[in-house]
């Protein structure tokens, strides 16, 4: 009996299993419900098309910390980052940066009104750190190495930004760090030479390592900004080398 | 016997309730005594108006009865303590009895203090008869509370309060018969209710009984007595008035929060309460309740605690809580003397049902920009309210010019915009003065051929530009503040409204990423390491070759764009023409250099 009652039950286990693979094929093939889609589940924040492909999540996962490493080029990656998710209605904050250019914030697709600023946090770092993680959806932070920020209260902000699911930027090194972004090759194109031109847009390669990526870690170029200052994917993936075009 | 008559009463009616009651004799002096620390062989009494209300079972042995005046009871009983009357303390001490009668049997209703009736099914079924339940019942009131107490068990709440007095189990219809023993007296023993004259009448018609009482005609009883005769008349018969309201336990509806470490500042404490309150009506909303009556209750770390009620008109919203903690948390610690905050917590006192208030469908709406703005005050708090500022963008040609920073909950919207657009013709310069100094009598090539300055690569060229528009109020009060001006190619609809101010000259975008607060002195030097200098305002004198900012970016100059001079506010004194240059570095680094009072500044970065 209970032979029969097990077989019984097995073929129809198989024939459950069956079903659910029929159902789920057409949903295997069509890749659009493969990818991630960036910002569905309120996981991830979406960032600019360009970017999205090199980020492993197609987006910036909520809870992760993000190193922009310093570099010419980085404050236009910060924004990247920032615009997508800002545009769509996240709150963003920069922390420790006096010379923030608001406009090109702007320019990059980021609401202002959404961007909030505190240029001198001053010896209370941490805890302003601290206390926008709490509310906001982005916190990017600056100057922490030379406020001398230690490793224990970088990993209480990771933590506490990881159970708040805020993503936490930091602009320089941040040792521990689920995602390293840094510019490279950046490449002024726009000026023609002799003083005539004027700089139209950089093409930058963004370099991305860190976790859920091959250790040789990912690179996009994207024009970074673009001509009208929000970040574009580069037309060309190559680079074209940096030439000096100063010529009298 | 009487089974008759209950049988003789409308169908509806259907079979008396079996009522267990449990009750714990002069429980007001009890609860005194108690809360007094008097012994409890010392004879008590609750006096009220100067009359014994209750008294303890030694003060009845010393002759000390109800209704007796306090001097009277005094002589009779010199030892007699004489305690005040406190129906909340009353209530308060009796809840651990209810709950130990809960923990056997549920459905308990609490008549009054000192007095809990309960349906008998239930205990009786699974201790295995009503004697057994009540002997259970006793038990576990003296072994959790100490209190002593009685049960009677009868058909009706009123027949088994007197059974409990009785310390009696009527049989299941026996106890018609038991109440027609009784004398009218029994119907003036509730203190809530005064039937000392309808006992007095009743007295005079000579009827004494209960059951003298109830075998009158209901209608009888009704048409010449009143409606609380009527009442009274149920009674006496044995029937209920209404069956037992089953108590139900009361939800915790109040939230604790540890403050680890102890808080002695009232941001940081108010921060914390926000989170609590957030909680509080988070159970709150579960429930469907508002709350009217909040308890903020705090225990200090030298262990005082501090509790105040907070009463308002209007259920409580969460920022209300938050605003009346963060008032009771500013007077106890600006009192000072009682340490830091240890614990906070919450108690809705007094709650009613939740009004047509409702979160958003899908949930978050709103609650996303509370949460922020909440953490922004926050950091205002630790900075002081300039600390957090927000980007408002106006009219300008620098970068810098074209941001203002406003603090945080400052007004951001219209006002500025305004007021910047309405400044725009008189402090900003009517714009063909600033496309080029008259005497510029000579463009240079590049720039005459390419148009590729800044100031016209957008705009139109110097002959045709555009003195800024004057405002157009109600429109750019519309319009999304900011974002038009800056981004003048993404303008969806142009048509509609009137062109935001044009500002020739200014720098398009792509703008700088990085605009210093106060411009940085640099250093160009040309191939043979003499500064460049201007030959004119739109003319470098030699080809740069290095650029040296100290602490800022430095190396070798492999491009730039312009000089492009920049007339403005020629009607000051002392106002000095300056020119712009857009200088990349070989390492990529591009920077933005002013050239003023004789040499050049680093104002901006394109980081």
């Amino acid at each position: 009996m209970a032979e029969v009652a097990r077989a019984d039950a097995a073929s129809r286990l198989e024939m459950a299993r069956g079903l659910l693979r029929r159902v789920e094929r057409p949903a295997r093939l069509d890749p659009a419900r493969v990818a991630p889609t960036p910002g569905d589940d309120g996981k991830v924040l979406p960032v600019a098309a360009a970017l999205a492909r090199v980020l492993p999540a197609g987006g910036l996962r909520r809870g992760a910390t993000v190193a922009v490493g310093a570099a010419p080029g980085a404050t236009s990656l910060l924004f990247a980052l920032l615009a997508e998710a800002s545009a769509s209605g996240a709150w963003a904050g920069v922390v420790g940066r006096p010379d923030l250019g608001a406009l090109a914030a702007a320019e990059a697709g980021i609401r202002l009104d959404r961007l909030a600023l505190v240029p001198e946090p001053g010896r209370d770092l941490v805890a302003v750190v601290a206390a926008l993680v709490d509310g906001l959806d982005l916190v990017a932070v600056a100057g922490h190495e030379r406020a001398g920020v230690r490793a224990a209260d970088r990993q209480r902000l990771a933590a506490r930004a990881r159970q708040r699911g805020t993503v936490l930027i930091a602009l320089g090194s941040w040792p521990g760090a689920d995602l390293e972004l840094s510019c490279t090759r950046p490449f002024w194109e726009g000026l023609v030479g002799g003083g005539a031109g004027r700089l139209r847009t950089r093409r930058a390669g963004v370099r991305v390592r860190g976790r859920g990526i091959a250790p040789g870690g990912r690179e996009a170029t994207l024009l970074l900004p673009g001509p009208v200052g929000a970040p574009e994917p580069a037309a060309v993936d190559t680079a074209p080398a940096p030439v000096r075009v100063a010529a009298v | 016997m009487s089974r008759v008559r209950t049988g003789a009463e409308p169908a509806t009616e259907g079979p008396p309730v079996r009522v267990l009651v449990l009750w714990s004799p002069d429980w007001p002096v009890t609860a005194a005594a108690r809360a007094e620390g008097v012994p409890s062989h010392q004879p008590a009494a609750v006096v009220v108006a100067n009359r014994v209300l209750a008294c303890s079972a030694t003060a009845r042995a010393h002759g000390v009865r109800r209704g007796l005046r306090r001097r009277e009871a005094q002589a009779r009983c010199p030892e007699l303590a004489v305690l005040g009357r406190d129906p909340e303390r009353d209530a308060r001490l009796f809840e651990p009895v209810v709950v130990a009668v809960e923990e056997l049997a549920p459905g308990v209703e609490v008549v009054r203090p000192g007095l809990v009736a309960l349906p008998a099914r239930g205990p009786a079924g699974f201790f295995g008869g009503e004697l057994g339940a009540a002997e259970r019942l006793v038990d576990q009131v003296a072994a959790r509370t100490g209190v002593e107490c009685q049960v009677g068990v009868a058909d009706g709440l009123f027949a088994a309060v007197l059974a409990a007095r009785r310390g009696v189990a009527v049989e299941a219809g026996a106890t018609p018969a038991f109440l027609a023993a009784m004398d009218v007296d029994e119907l003036d023993r509730e203190p809530e209710v005064d039937r000392s004259e309808l006992v007095g009448l009743l007295r005079r018609l000579g009827l004494r009984s209960l059951g003298a009482f109830g075998s009158l005609d209901a209608a009888d009883v009704a048409s010449r007595f009143g409606a609380d005769a009527v009442l009274a008349h149920r009674l006496a018969r044995g029937l209920d008035p209404r069956p037992p309201v089953r108590r139900c336990p009361p939800e915790e509806l109040a939230v604790e929060l540890e403050l680890d470490p102890p808080v002695d500042r009232v941001d940081a404490a108010a921060f914390a309460a926000r989170g609590l309150a957030e909680r509080l009506h988070g159970v709150l909303a579960g429930h469907g309740l508002s709350c009217t009556r909040l308890g903020v209750a705090a225990t200090t770390e030298q262990g005082e605690e501090l509790l105040r009620i907070w009463r308002c008109a209007e259920p409580l919203t969460p920022s209300g809580t938050v605003d009346r903690v963060r008032w009771q948390l500013d007077a106890w610690l600006t009192r000072g003397g009682s340490g830091a905050v240890v614990r906070m917590r919450l108690t809705p006192e007094e709650t009613v049902t939740a009004g047509a208030l409702q979160l958003g469908l899908w949930g978050e709406v709103g609650v996303a920009d509370e949460r922020a703005g909440r953490a922004l005050v926050r950091t205002q708090a630790l900075l002081g309210p300039g600390g957090v500022v927000t980007a408002v963008l106006t009219g300008g040609r620098d970068p810098a010019e074209r941001v203002r920073l406003v603090a945080w909950g400052d007004a951001r919207g219209t006002l500025d915009g305004m007021s910047d657009e309405r400044a725009g013709p008189m402090s900003g310069e009517p714009a063909p003065q600033e496309s080029g100094p008259v005497d510029d009598p000579a463009p240079r090539a590049g720039r005459a051929g390419g148009g590729s300055g800044p100031g016209r690569a957008r705009e139109p060229g110097p002959g045709v530009a555009q003195p800024p528009s004057p405002p157009a109020g109600p429109m750019r009060r519309n319009a999304r503040r900011g974002t038009r001006r800056t981004t003048p190619v993404r303008t969806a609809r142009p048509g509609l409204l009137s062109p935001p101010p044009a500002w020739p000259g200014r720098l398009p975008a792509p703008s700088p990423a990085s605009v210093l607060p106060e411009p940085q002195s640099a250093v160009l030097l040309d191939a043979a390491g003499r500064p460049v200098g201007l030959r004119a305002s739109d003319l470098l004198a030699t080809a740069p070759e290095r650029l040296d900012v100290a602490d800022g970016p430095s190396g070798t100059v492999v491009g730039w764009a312009g000089p492009w001079p920049v007339q403005q506010r020629w009607w000051v004194p002392g106002a000095v023409g300056t020119a712009r240059l857009q200088v990349v570095l070989d390492d990529g680094a591009a920077v933005l250099l002013v050239a003023a009072r004789g040499r050049w500044w680093l104002t901006a970065v394109y980081d």
